[in-house]
């Protein structure tokens, strides 16, 4: 190992602590870094040396640092070293470490390696050195520092050499302040709550006060802080619980109002209207629940971390992940999925159409795929379904949807936490990462947020989550705990809060394990540090769980105990923090009366351009919203569990797009019943008609299930809801015609919405999102065996197309493409059942041997998908609809499906499909994809494009140096 | 409730499906008892119900036994036949791929490990597993100073993909000559998959040791019409030397590889292509060794 060592050292009697430098021979990133600074413009960097610091206070000898070195920190084949202050350089260095109190789990590893090794004691720090080589002045350090090395949210930087930082202690804590509330005027209300960063309008804060007027004393901090994050559009859906008032404007001028007694009551309405046999749970616990088989239910759930991701793509994505697995961990499920489902802001966006203080699309997206990827991959769970949109609608403000399926015993969730029990937290420690998450994200962003929103961005810890999870299913299994909730918004405060709603709780703070020292009681209480777990545990049971805390190195805390006093009650030591009664912390907040608005847009036909159709195809093809994501899914493990049947790529070359995913969980290979997840968003639609938003959204997540084999007749549903600022009646009419649709979609396609989630206040600087509506779909498919994919599979083979093409073009990708303008949405469709429960019958019985679902750029793009993923041509007429080539190729209406199938069952499927779908063409081994256009316009030349160059556009390659979409 | 001593009944959800399975192939009868087989389990660990369901299904007794329970002596390692490190990212791989678990097992069961495989009991590294064994030392000469190891991939990415492997025939290892010259497609999902050397000479003298035991192919290889990867990606995913997806210990008792063909037990996880090419005959070759 080549090393400079300068001789005897010592990093413990002098109290300055030793550096210690690894440098990679060839490391990886360097390259990247200096794409990403060509990206910013920084022509003059050439190259880049990346080294990892590592600084160690401790009482060690030369003999301890030469051990650590050899044994942990440095490689003898690929790494070099250096102890003692770095080399001097002619180049421009910087080194960039993590501010004090965000989560190092380098440097707390290193600390347990030392242990290991049965060194000293030792407190480690890690930093990060680039030295850029090159020709650059200033000004492209620092942009480069800035914009690509270092995220001030979360990190430092320094030229040169970083001094090392120790998690420091802050002064002592155990203050329980009192806040002055009684005579406070509505200006001196709002301020307060303002100050505090509360989220709290003046009809909660009069609440509060008449409360505590009536117990005639002030409330602490932390019973201000536990109402305010227990009463946050978070954590309480205020707007889907409120009294809301639509006036629907229509295109000519007729003003229909409807009344809702509550959005969120009217979605669970029609799950109850509908009541299928195989629904166990529908919005009531942390995640929804459906049966699988005889022995196993599934529950899913869909979350969403934007605000974080905008500060912080890495760290918002990473716990964004770790966030929703716990979600289904609440439900005493097994994770064994993870979906993820992105918007960004076009990732060539010019830098002078940035706004200040907003990270550029490409580090966003850059930041939330690796948030995403090293969560997953280190829990162990296949990522495999998804979507990425790019639209300029989330330049400031990107959408971060993360899903997670789960998999348990049936009747396994117990929901009984009884008197007695004790409040076990297990997991990572308490720090004051995260304080004020939930009321953080029920307030708009602007220029400023970044710098005020230090403490609630966070970076996950998935190891620790990790061993939570072996902890939870194992004590499942024995059947240790009475109750199980996550610590997600609010911390402490929710889950002991939630778990204890209808008995009363008692805690003291004070033995909670920490992160450092010096948290004040309200901040213990309050902090969203990732990964803990509450459960309610029977006395005699706690030792039994220890014993399963130690196996997995998961750390266990007995926090009090659940009382039956109607009280939550909160001490550290022997101060008193909170003393709330439960139905006030629970049913004291009042409802709220809403209105919305929505004015349709008056219609407005655009008018089609001229274009060239086999240029349009391929630009279609190579947008990034439809282009190939392999450079994204690929840094996802998408096969461990061994149970991936259905893939996110399929083809020859494993490079055409998969429709849904198909799952087969460990643990029920007894049987041929798989799972299959997929999802339908389309921003575009919605911002003409967000009801039809809702109809499109579900039938495309509906489309890709049936293309991959599963039962449309047995469907599940989930909602994600990310929206404006609803108390601006514009936003929430947009809101309520979309609930409205997901109401007349669960009816029409008889799906149940079993899990939902809003996110509100997604506006930076005053300007709303486009209303985003995700829908995710879990189906069964009878067989894993009838699990087919998009790819075309041989020569000589059919293709069919199921559905009727449209005429309009509004909130199609050729239209935003163009600059069309039309705001005419194709229809729904009308009675969907009849054709997916006819398709699917034709793949159970094994006649389609591929299958692919026309979204965005229409039947065209759709084909070449098809022909691109199997190395095969087609030759097909599809049906126009007008006169125009263009619109026969490119428009989106729903409802359609291609199939691809052996001549041999032309007359099966001719009979079983009737009037639903036609013969289109067939296979071709001629590597053309050539497209004709019958009706009006029939008899011109077919469209033709060279297979190489579609799969060129569609893959990237050639393209862009990185390959990337 | 995860199987810390050697009690194969006692029910576990992720594998007692198993018994009467019919989209899985059946567990390899054979009149000898199935060998005890140690899966071990570090936090982070997370292949290790795969691993043990390909055991099961090779004809082996797996059990899954944390790390914690090894260490703190409620399980003994010589009960069991054989030894199996499954893939994950252990103890979070913060300080480099396997490193800390490397550390762990030079630190508390080095002796047991180097017995093991002095006494011809298989070990199998998977993964994270064959970044753990390798950095130990367990795949080296004893007390040689270490000239190989695994590093980040070339594109500086995690990369999950399937390849194509073959057994290697000319590896010394005994108890993978059964199945030598074997093709098997699997997947790789790994971050510090490349297998880098000193210099160019290691990796001649690796192939001339008959240390190499497993090559990535080119993604058009078939039975009887293998071609190595040539560097190229993606056929090779991480830029390995020479191809090398897996290697063995001088006695070739010890086996690594990166690739999972835990994930290729049945026809049916296999994305397509020609059948055949699973990854169950490694586990079988591993139980039979174990016997």
């Amino acid at each position: 190992m080549p090393t400079n060592h300068p001789g005897k050292r010592s990093g413990g009697d002098s109290g300055v602590p030793v550096r210690i430098q690894v440098t990679s021979s060839d490391d990886p990133r360097a390259g990247r870094i200096v794409e990403g600074a060509r990206h910013l413009g920084v022509s003059g960097l050439v190259a880049c040396r990346v080294s990892r610091v590592h600084y160690l206070q401790g009482d060690l000898s030369a003999d301890d640092i030469d051990r650590l070195c050899r044994e942990v920190l440095a490689d003898p084949v690929v790494d070099q070293l250096v102890v003692g202050p770095p080399e001097t350089t002619p180049h421009p260095a910087v080194e960039v470490a993590p501010r004090p109190g965000v989560t190092d789990t380098e440097a707390r590893e290193l600390e347990r390696a030392a242990a290991a090794l049965g060194l000293p004691p030792v407190r480690a720090s890690t930093a990060r050195r680039y030295e850029l080589i090159g020709d650059l002045d200033g000004a492209a350090v620092s942009a480069v520092s800035r914009r690509l090395l270092a995220n001030d949210t979360v990190e430092q930087f320094s030229l040169d050499s970083i001094p090392p930082s120790f998690d420091t202690p802050a002064t002592a804590g155990a203050r329980v302040e009192s806040v002055g509330l009684s005579g406070l005027a509505e200006a001196d209300l709002m301020s307060l709550s303002r100050e505090r960063l509360l989220s709290l309008d003046l009809a909660e804060m009069r609440a509060i006060q008449e409360h505590f007027g009536r117990e005639g004393r002030d409330p602490t901090d932390a019973e201000l802080e536990t109402l305010a994050q227990t009463w946050s559009e978070h954590c309480m859906h205020k707007t889907f619980r409120a009294r809301v008032r639509l006036e629907h404007i229509g295109a000519d001028g007729s003003v229909t109002v409807a009344h809702y007694d509550g959005l969120l009551a009217a979605l669970r309405t029609v799950t109850e209207e509908l009541d299928p046999p195989w629904l166990r749970s529908a919005f009531d616990d942390n995640a929804g629940i459906v049966a699988f088989d005889d022995d196993f239910d599934l529950a899913f759930k869909v979350e969403t971390h934007n605000h974080p991701s905008a500060l912080e793509p890495f760290g918002g994505a990473n716990t964004g992940i770790g966030g929703v697995v716990r979600d289904v961990m609440g439900v005493s499920a097994r994770p064994i999925a993870c979906t993820d489902v992105l918007c960004f802001g076009p990732p060539d966006l010019a830098d002078r159409d940035l706004p200040p203080g907003v990270l550029h699309p490409r580090r966003v997206r850059d930041g939330v795929v690796a948030g995403i990827g090293d969560y997953g991959n280190k829990l162990g769970l296949p990522t495999v379904n998804g979507a990425v949109l790019y639209d300029e609608g989330y330049i400031a403000n990107p959408l971060v949807y993360c899903g997670a399926l789960g998999l348990l015993p049936s009747g396994s969730h117990p929901t009984d936490p009884g008197v007695g029990d004790r409040i076990i937290a297990i997991g990572g420690r308490t720090g004051r990462d995260g304080i004020h998450g939930a009321t953080f994200s029920s307030a708009g962003m602007d220029e400023a947020t970044a710098e005020q929103a230090g403490t609630v961005v966070q970076i996950g810890d998935p190891i620790t989550e990790k061993g939570c999870i072996e902890v939870v299913e194992e004590a499942r299994d024995l059947r240790l705990y009475h109750a199980i909730t996550d610590c997600g918004a609010g911390g402490f405060s929710s889950a002991v809060g939630e778990m204890g709603e209808h008995l009363g709780a008692e805690v003291d703070l004070a033995g909670a394990p920490l992160k450092y020292e010096g948290l004040e009681p309200w901040e213990i209480w309050l902090s969203e540090a990732q990964e803990r777990m509450v459960m309610a545990v029977p006395p005699g049971d706690v030792e039994t769980l220890r014993r399963l805390c130690d196996r997995h190195d998961v750390e266990m805390t007995d926090l009090g105990s659940f009382t039956g006093t109607g009280r939550l009650v909160v001490r550290h030591g022997e101060t008193p923090v909170v003393d709330l009664p439960m139905d006030f912390l629970h049913g004291g907040v009042p409802r709220r009366e809403m209105v919305g608005r929505w004015a349709d847009p008056a219609p407005a036909p655009g008018r089609v351009p001229d274009a060239d159709p086999a240029r349009l195809v391929l630009d279609l093809l190579s947008h990034p919203t439809v282009a190939s994501k392999e450079a994204i899914v690929r840094t996802y493990d998408h096969e461990v569990r061994g149970g991936t049947v259905g893939r996110p790529f399929v083809g020859v070359r494993a490079d055409g797009p998969g429709d849904g995913a198909v799952l087969k969980p460990l643990g029920t290979w007894g049987h041929d019943m798989a799972v299959a997840l997929a999802v339908g968003i389309n921003p575009r639609i919605g911002r003409l008609d967000p009801w039809a938003m809702a109809l499109h959204a579900i039938d495309e997540a509906v489309r890709n299930l049936v293309a991959v084999g599963a039962d449309p007749g047995r469907v599940a549903l989930l909602d994600n809801f990310c929206w404006g600022d609803p108390t601006k009646p514009d936003r929430l009419g947009s809101l309520v015609r979309a609930v409205e649709g997901c109401l007349e979609g669960a009816r029409r396609y008889r799906m149940p919405f079993i899990s939902g989630k809003d996110s509100l206040f997604n506006e930076f600087a005053g300007e709303a999102i486009p209303g985003t509506l995700l829908i995710s779909a879990l189906g069964l498919v009878p067989d894993l065996h009838w699990t087919i994919g998009s790819a075309l599979t041989r020569t000589g083979h059919d293709l069919w197309l199921v559905g009727e093409p449209s005429e309009r073009l509004g909130g199609s990708l050729v239209d935003d493409l163009l600059g069309i303008g039309d705001r005419l949405v194709p229809p729904a469709v009308e009675d969907p059942l009849r054709r997916y429960l006819a398709v699917h019958r034709l793949i159970a019985e094994g006649s389609v041997t591929a299958a692919h679902d026309v979204s965005d750029g229409g039947v065209a793009a759709a084909v070449a998908e098809m022909a691109v993923g199997g190395r095969l041509g087609v030759d097909v007429t599809v049906p126009a609809p007008g006169e125009s080539v263009v619109v026969a190729l490119t428009n989106e209406a729903p409802g359609r499906l291609l199939l691809e199938s052996p001549r041999a069952r032309r007359d099966r499927i001719a009979t079983r499909l009737g009037s639903l779908g036609r013969r289109i063409g067939g296979v071709t081994a001629a590597p053309y994809i050539r497209i004709r256009v019958a009706g009006p316009v029939a008899g011109l030349e077919p469209v033709t494009i060279e297979l190489d160059a579609a799969v060129r556009a569609f893959t990237g390659r050639g393209r862009s140096p990185d390959g990337r979409p | 409730m995860r199987r810390c001593e050697p009690s194969p009944d006692e029910e576990d959800p992720r594998t007692d499906a198993l018994e009467e399975g019919t989209c899985e192939n059946s567990p390899k009868e054979d009149a000898v008892a199935a060998p005890p087989i140690l899966i071990l389990h570090s936090p982070g660990t997370n292949r290790d119900a795969e691993a043990a369901l390909a055991v099961k299904l090779a004809g082996g007794d797996p059990s899954i036994v944390s790390m914690n329970d090894l260490r703190g002596g409620a399980v003994s390692m010589s009960g069991f036949a054989a030894l199996l490190l499954p893939g994950g990212f252990s103890y979070g791989d913060a300080l480099g791929a396997g490193t800390r678990l490397a550390l762990e097992l030079r630190t508390w069961l080095y002796e047991e490990l180097a017995g093991a495989v002095r006494s011809g009991r298989p070990v199998l590294g998977i993964c994270n597993g064959f970044q753990a064994l390798l950095k130990s030392g367990l795949l080296g000469e004893p007390r040689a100073p270490r000239r190989v190891t695994l590093t980040d991939n070339a594109n500086g990415r995690f990369e999950c993909r399937w390849v194509n492997l073959r057994v290697e025939p000319g590896c010394r290892s005994g108890w993978l000559s059964a199945i030598e010259g074997t093709l098997i497609r699997c997947p790789v999902a790994h971050g510090e998959g490349r297998v880098a050397v000193t210099d160019p000479e290691v990796a001649r003298t690796l192939e001339d040791s008959g240390l190499v035991a497993f090559r990535y192919l080119s993604g058009d290889s078939h039975a009887g019409g293998e071609r190595v990867a040539g560097g190229q990606y993606p056929a090779n995913p991480n830029g390995s030397v020479a191809d090398i997806a897996g290697l063995c210990d001088p006695t070739g008792t010890a086996v690594g590889l990166m690739p999972h063909p835990e994930d290729h037990v049945a026809d049916w996880q296999r994305p397509g292509g020609p059948p055949g090419g699973q990854g169950l005959a490694l586990f079988e070759a591993f139980v039979d060794a174990a016997r």
